[in-house]
């Protein structure tokens, strides 16, 4: 465990309340990095801990409430149920009530309130008004009917759909602070295992922050509903080791992939209707409507991770983009299969 | 036909047996009389129920396995929003409303509500509101040009629904129709409070009222609060989307925040208004199956008010993931958790109730029981989701979709069912079968629990609401299936009530004026209650006027504070 993860104020709660989380998670463990199933009981960035630790206080508070109350209604029900010999007509004693015990469980209540609203308010404040490093990465998310755009502006990468931030730890802080746009309608970024989700809201700038303390792919999707393919608007996060970081950060920067052998490929790219909605960079096409594609081939899937990035996925796609994301807004150009050939030719080659 | 002596075709007699039929048919269309109308209503909801539970159906058949194409995308999308906007708008409002229309007057010893004639002109405002949106199957106009429902969310998130990202005029149906029903439950909640004001029989004061007709009271007021800003959100919606406003236009000036604090300000007091009727009629039956007064009557109306006013300032808690101040954040936690106050007095007061009686577990009481624990379950499920950084992991994920339908039916639709075993007799004359009810309450339970028990885990897991399928290599299948199967167990429990409703009717035991040896009002009147109700004005003298007739030497004026 590293400081960043014991800093949280209820880790000393961790013990008493694990037994909770263990009931409460059906298919993860606590482990210590990605995993396939996105659990919000598998934490792997400071925020998503604070909220965990804070989630197993307030499980146990509501626990025994939910143990105490309902203990004794059951106790009540089979105590005072009527029984066969009963004389029913013989009525039982009318209460009406009784100040004192109804002041008593009003003030119970006011107090597990106190409680409650202290706690919370404090990791509120932690998480949403914790300093930012100078070390940190800044990222501008752009939500889209139906995809993510990322942009780096301090390293002047443009990408899209899967999103790479640098591994943080308590020696060398690297946290990634999001800024969070959308083009069109709300959408909601929401990776579990890093942090809760915060919506993209048309002219109203959002930020949140993470900082995964473990390398390796992590998944999440949007959270507000956006339109028809709304549940195939899907986020990959890869958190990388800092040298794998920089090596894909310098293979973004790079224009384009000029390659003569597929020039038949660029040529339908530059004059259909391509260029208008995608952007390669060193070439005419330059739209901004669509996903950029200056490394596609860096990607591991298309259409939001809707599919995996393969030849035979591409042309299908390109074909008839309602095959895999009916509704998306990309729209089925008409090529000729000739066309579509000479076009995955030079898409493949944009590495 | 035996006895018939004319076997002349055209003769008077035959000629009588269409207009008898159009004659009943049309007593019930100009009726003014608060029972027909309240009958009306609950008909018209259980109608919807059935309709609304097979989108729900559809929704589960969908999500029952990862990549299903048992429904298209957009279909899909129609199915939940329509579900949601029919569960809460015309089935949870009218059906509630229904209850008070038919139980408000007999309560309080009236011959009818305050205005007759509004409350027949609400009730087909929003029975049409409901059939227009219904009409948005085949009469609306979406993105593919054929028939088309609101596709957006219940909630309908700006700017989604604007022109640009809704075309057609499945959108204008949503609005226009939740605006035509609005103005329905406006009148019904206006005529509610005067009935409750100005109504009431010799004898019976405020303090006096069953509670019942209290938190009636309350919930219309809040109404009357509540349902002005959608109206409002609604007609600026159609002015951006025809007389070219920008309300909910961020590249106007405009912003989509706007559209969810409208929406919420309503939204939000909405569950009260659905939950309160819920607690009355849970007020009605424990204490009567307790066979014991309700335990702290004047702490109960005031919970009931002070949840009236607390909740129309929780609504921000829809809205932590919106990027509100930490400032902002706290104190709609802090507001929210305040509503845990005066539910909490309840739940122990009922527990209070049920303590030193003798509980008699007959059909109603069974699903009142369901409801206590439920509710319970519900209560802390909103706490765990009022703390707002652990509410930014279960926005809008699954758990929340748990949670509300503890609430909408853990909560309300479990007292629903009981409210229509306890008071079925009293409208019809007869008793609902025990038999078929305990197999409805047993199976309906055991549905209930395999379904939304396991949709927490699933949020947890990390599910989002409203999507039509999910990647099958997350971990979601089998919980996905189990909840399906649940659902289809629920089923089965709603069409036995069905076939208990429509069976009874015919076949049930006669019931008498008190089947249930209950203690207010109404049970006082023959079953069905005459025209009028009352022969002679009642005069009441404690909050059980039938206790005080049985008990003349225990009554319960000699003791009530």
């Amino acid at each position: 465990m590293s400081m960043r993860q014991r800093r949280t104020p209820f880790s000393n709660l961790f013990c008493p309340t694990l037994i909770f989380g263990l009931c409460l998670s059906a298919a993860s463990a606590f482990a210590d990095g990605p995993q396939a199933v996105p659990s919000i009981l598998a934490p792997a960035s400071t925020p998503a801990y604070e909220i965990f630790g804070l989630s197993l206080f307030v499980l146990l508070i509501t626990g025994t409430i939910f143990v105490t109350v309902g203990g004794l209604l059951a106790y009540a029900l089979i105590k005072f149920r009527a029984r066969g010999d009963d004389d029913m007509r013989q009525e039982p004693a009318q209460v009406y009530g009784s100040v004192q015990v109804e002041l008593a469980w009003t003030v119970i209540p006011v107090l597990i309130v106190v409680v409650l609203f202290l706690t919370t308010a404090r990791i509120i404040f932690a998480v949403q008004d914790a300093p930012k490093p100078k070390s940190a990465l800044d990222v501008t998310v752009i939500g889209h009917q139906f995809w993510w755009e990322f942009r780096y502006p301090t390293l002047g990468i443009v990408t899209a759909n899967e999103l790479h931030i640098p591994v943080s730890s308590k020696w060398h802080p690297a946290p990634t602070y999001l800024k969070l746009l959308s083009a069109d309608v709300d959408h909601s970024f929401w990776v579990p295992q890093l942090g809760g989700k915060t919506d993209l809201i048309p002219n109203h700038p959002n930020e949140m922050w993470l900082d995964p303390q473990s390398p390796g792919l992590y998944l999440g999707q949007c959270a507000q509903f956006c339109g028809v393919e709304h549940a195939k608007m899907l986020i990959r996060v890869y958190v990388d080791t800092p040298e794998q970081f920089e090596a894909w950060a310098r293979n973004q920067q790079k224009p384009g992939v000029q390659d003569e052998a597929v020039a038949a490929g660029r040529q339908i790219f530059d004059t259909e209707a391509c260029m208008n909605c995608h952007t390669v960079s060193g070439t005419v096409a330059r739209g901004t409507f669509g996903p950029d594609l200056t490394h596609l081939m860096s990607r591991a899937t298309i259409a939001s991770g809707a599919v995996e990035n393969t030849p035979d996925n591409l042309r299908a796609w390109i074909k008839d983009p309602d095959q895999f994301k009916p509704g998306a807004l990309m729209p089925a150009m008409q090529l000729s299969d000739q066309q579509i050939d000479q076009l995955v030719a030079y898409l493949t080659t944009l590495h | 036909m035996a006895d018939q002596t004319l076997p002349i075709p055209g003769t008077l007699e035959e000629a009588h047996r269409p207009a008898r039929m159009l004659e009943w048919l049309h007593s019930w269309v100009v009726t003014v009389d608060h029972k027909k109308l309240g009958i009306l209503y609950i008909v018209y909801s259980i109608f919807f129920l059935l309709v609304a539970g097979a989108e729900a159906m559809a929704i589960r058949i969908q999500l029952a396995i990862p990549h299903n194409h048992f429904v298209s995308p957009e279909l899909y999308n129609e199915l939940f929003t329509m579900h949601g906007t029919t569960m809460v708008f015309l089935v949870g409002m009218p059906i509630l409303f229904g209850f008070a229309n038919y139980l408000v007057p007999l309560m309080i010893g009236a011959r009818d509500m305050a205005f007759p004639r509004l409350n027949a002109f609400s009730f087909w405002l929003t029975a049409f509101g409901g059939l227009m949106l219904y009409f948005s199957f085949i009469g609306g106009f979406g993105s593919y040009g054929m028939g088309n429902a609101p596709d957006v969310g219940w909630f309908a998130y700006a700017p989604l629904t604007a022109k640009a990202f809704s075309p057609g005029h499945s959108t204008d149906y949503w609005a226009l129709s939740l605006i035509v029903s609005g103005f329905g439950t406006l009148g019904t909640a206006i005529n509610i409070i005067a009935t409750a004001l100005c109504m009431r029989c010799k004898g019976m004061t405020l303090m006096r009222m069953p509670l019942f007709v209290w938190l009636l009271t309350v919930v219309s007021a809040m109404t009357l609060v509540t349902i002005t800003p959608l109206t409002a959100a609604q007609v600026m919606l159609l002015i951006d989307r025809y007389l070219g406003g920008h309300f909910f236009d961020a590249q106007a000036g405009g912003s989509p925040i706007v559209w969810l604090h409208f929406f919420w300000i309503f939204g939000h007091p909405e569950v009260y208004v659905l939950v309160l009727p819920a607690f009355a009629i849970a007020n009605e039956i424990i204490p009567v199956f307790s066979r014991k007064a309700i335990f702290g009557y004047p702490a109960m109306v005031a919970a009931s008010v002070g949840i009236g006013f607390v909740s129309l300032t929780v609504w921000a808690h829809h809205m932590f993931t919106v990027g509100m101040t930490a400032v902002s954040n706290s104190f709609f936690v802090l507001s929210t958790m305040l509503v845990g106050i005066p539910t909490g007095i309840k739940i122990f007061n009922w527990l209070a109730t049920l303590w030193g009686g003798k509980i008699r577990f007959a059909t109603p009481m069974l699903f009142a029981v369901g409801f206590l624990f439920q509710f319970l379950i519900a209560g802390l499920t909103g706490i765990m989701l009022s703390v707002a950084p652990w509410d930014w992991q279960l926005h809008n994920s699954y758990f929340v979709i748990a949670h509300f339908h503890y609430v909408l039916v853990g909560a309300i639709v479990f007292c629903i069912f009981a409210a229509i075993y306890f008071w079925y007799p009293k409208a019809t004359g007869r008793m609902m079968s025990e038999t078929l009810g305990k197999w409805h309450f047993w199976i309906f339970l055991i549905g209930f629990h395999i379904t939304f028990d396991t949709m927490h885990f699933l949020g947890i897991l990390g599910m989002p609401r409203s999507i039509f399928t999910y990647e099958p290599d997350r971990g979601w299948n089998t919980l996905n299936m189990i909840i399906s199967l649940g659902g289809f167990v629920q089923a089965i429990g709603v069409l036995i009530f069905a076939w208990n409703l429509i069976y009874s009717y015919f076949k049930g035991k006669e019931a008498g004026n008190d089947p249930w040896d209950a203690w207010t009002l109404e049970w006082s009147t023959p079953s069905p209650p005459p025209a009028y109700n009352f022969a002679v004005d009642p005069v009441v003298r404690s909050r059980r006027p039938l206790w005080d007739i049985k008990h003349p030497q225990d009554p319960d004026w000699k003791y009530e504070r």
